[in-house]
């Protein structure tokens, strides 16, 4: 069936197939598509990143139903969803919880491919399309954030905006028009909540396909990073290469069941997960007269905001807070490395992704404390610090023992390993 | 099986309740929205000791039959005051938020959601926190809350609550709060505690209406999932036979 154009077929698929590619479609990217059968543990983020997705786009649009995107009604509505809707509070902390587990599963998409090369030629373009991706979540993330009209929603955007205010020449002019006010304000919700249910889900959407397309086009990488199209067998198929369906759509329904137990453990169980996925203060109408005791943005920024309060100049905060994620995007470009998988690379490059890893799940723990704690001696601000040079230390050390040869490689296998 | 989930959980939640934020030293209030007995005490010394000034406004009267395991008619009998109810109206208030700003200093908050947004611990402390004073303008203090515009309504039942201080000067402060013999109020100590836990039970229950009801449907939902998730296992492997 690999053109099924081309063969004829009766009844309803043949007569769809007759005017629109749907058995080829199904065959490239589903059927035939063929994936290294090596894939372990970390490669079911991605299929679940998707699932989340449909999950917050559907929860989402039956949010939309009762919600109402107005500073006199947004908090209200929303206790009404929890109230007096049927089955409301379920969709609402489906959603809410839906926020935090995708990012969640895209940190540990994203660790993945740092960990096997996945970024590396010719794949450099699917990290593209992905950082764009983590890039709308997190404008997504932040906006739907204000909907509730709570006080750490509209204190936390107040903060948020404002850092723009830090740019120099047009930073105050730049905050108003994102604002479209003095203040957060009602104009402020209304027009993120136009972003954050149509415009950005639509990119969001757009963008998962072509991140999809530019996969399939050159393959899926594996944990031993070696290329299965270069041994194919008779029939022309890589011979360590399995179709996408039935063996990995069966896996990752296991692995899905899986996610979904820690998912509903938490919407039942914990749906405010102590303070982390829905905080305290946001359970109190927002009051433009009265801020409060600490702002800390969801936890999945706080790392990002770590790097920001650990530059004591604002502006300086705000360009290492941006190089932070940029330098993320030239990822491709700054490991000059020929060997894809952490399997076969060498051990400074081990511990320098180990240290990178272990200093983002610090700075997002620092991210969440006020600046002026004490832990073993050291300030939270200069434990950033240290950790935000560990951070940029990472891409550093990345490029140079690699770009100059200090990198002492293992000999990569021609076929993937058990 | 729930069990080791709500194990699983608690270590989970623990590890994230760094980011609450709080206070310290609050008492444990124990909070149980499925102990209907104490929902309905707390229901009960809610209508008649703090509706007086506090409103709940996201809460229908009519949502509490069911989780409290009442009639609505014996709500309406023993706790709606307000003679124009109807079907579907919110606990409301019975002092104007007017009123409230000029004869205390400012509007008694609306509780429907302080059990959430406080926490439930901090309002069952806040109630066993209040002390005399002559120097605050209402006669009582708070020590949750210095200076908290609200009196010690519920005085009656506890007795006449007097700080012992320690310290001298700025560092003055109050170290243990105490209903000397003569002062007391129509409950013990025990009781009081026991009637201010209710309170901040059926607090708890306002917060969040549907938390009994989602805590029982979980163990049902994630009893599936775990046996969707072994089938899907064993179905994962029947149809791998042939990859290795």
């Amino acid at each position: 069936m690999s053109d099924a154009t081309t063969k004829a077929q009766g009844g309803m698929l043949g007569w769809i197939d007759a005017r629109f590619p749907l058995t080829k479609m199904w065959n490239e990217h589903v059927g035939e598509y063929y994936a290294p059968k090596n894939f372990n543990f970390w490669y079911y983020f991605g299929s679940l990143a998707l699932i989340v997705l449909v999950n917050q786009l559907l929860t989402g649009i039956w949010l939309t139903m009762n919600y109402n995107p107005s500073a006199e009604g947004a908090f209200a509505s929303v206790e009404y969803i929890m109230r007096d809707v049927e089955w409301g509070w379920l969709i609402r902390y489906m959603h809410s919880t839906g926020a935090s587990a995708f990012f969640v599963v895209v940190y540990l998409h994203m660790f993945r491919a740092m960990l096997y090369g996945s970024y590396q030629k010719p794949r450099e373009l699917i990290w593209i399309f992905g950082m764009i991706i983590y890039l709308l979540l997190m404008a997504e993330a932040f906006m739907g954030y204000l909907l509730p009209w709570g006080q750490m929603s509209y204190w936390g955007a107040q903060v948020i905006i404002s850092l723009f205010g830090a740019i120099p020449f047009v930073g105050e002019d730049l905050a108003l028009w994102i604002r479209g006010d003095y203040n957060i304000s009602g104009v402020t919700l209304n027009r993120f909540f136009a972003l954050h249910v149509v415009a950005l889900p639509l990119a969001l959407v757009g963008l998962v396909v072509f991140h999809i397309l530019a996969l399939h086009e050159v393959g899926s990488n594996n944990p031993d990073g070696v290329d299965i199209k270069k041994v194919k067998g008779k029939d022309g198929k890589p011979k360590d290469g399995i179709p996408f369906h039935p063996y990995y759509t069966v896996k990752d329904t296991f692995g899905l069941g899986v996610f979904l137990i820690f998912f509903a453990a938490v919407v039942f169980f914990a749906p405010e997960m102590g303070g982390l996925f829905l905080e305290k203060p946001n359970f109190e109408p927002a009051n433009p007269l009265q801020t409060p005791e600490h702002i800390a943005p969801v936890w999945y920024f706080t790392a990002f905001y770590s790097v920001l309060r650990a530059v004591p100049d604002k502006f300086g905060g705000v360009l290492a807070m941006g190089a932070a994620i940029f330098l993320l995007f030239l990822l491709p470009w700054i490991d000059r490395g020929k060997v894809r998988s952490i399997r076969y690379r060498g051990l400074g490059h081990k511990i320098n992704l180990a240290l990178f890893a272990f200093a983002f799940v610090v700075l997002s723990y620092l991210g969440l404390r006020a600046p002026s704690e004490v832990y073993f001696g050291l300030t939270v601000t200069l434990w950033a610090q240290i950790f935000t040079v560990v951070y940029f230390g990472f891409f550093a050390f990345l490029f140079v023992y690699t770009a100059f040869g200090f990198e002492k490689t293992k000999p990569v296998p021609e076929r993937v390993t058990e | 099986m729930s069990k080791f989930l709500l194990v699983l959980l608690a270590t989970l939640v623990s590890g994230s309740a760094i980011a609450a934020g709080g206070y310290a030293n609050l008492m444990d209030a124990e909070v149980d929205v499925s102990d209907e007995a104490s929902l309905q005490r707390g229901a009960q010394l809610f209508a008649n000791n703090c509706m007086g000034c506090h409103s709940a406004k996201f809460v229908r009267w009519n949502a509490l039959p069911e989780e409290l395991g009442v009639s609505m008619e014996l709500i309406e009998e023993n706790l709606i005051w307000d003679s124009g109810y109807q079907a579907g109206d919110v606990m409301t208030a019975a002092m104007r938020s007017e009123d409230a700003s000029a004869w205390f200093g400012a509007a008694a908050p609306d509780l429907s959601l302080t059990a959430r947004s406080r926490g439930a611990d901090w309002v069952y402390t806040y109630l066993n926190s209040f002390y005399v004073d002559p120097d605050a303008s209402i006669g009582w203090n708070n020590t949750l809350l210095q200076n908290s515009s609200m009196p010690h309504v519920l005085w009656q039942l506890q007795g006449v609550p007097q700080p012992v201080y320690e310290g001298s000067g700025d560092a003055l402060k109050v170290a243990e709060i105490v209903v000397p013999e003569g002062q007391q109020g129509a409950m013990t100590e025990a009781e009081y505690q026991q009637a201010t836990k209710d309170i901040t039970n059926f607090m708890a229950f306002m917060a969040e209406p549907v938390r009994a009801k989602r805590q029982e449907l979980g163990v049902w939902v994630i009893g599936f999932l775990l046996v969707f998730t072994i089938l899907a296992y064993f179905m994962k492997r029947e149809y791998w036979r042939d990859v290795h």
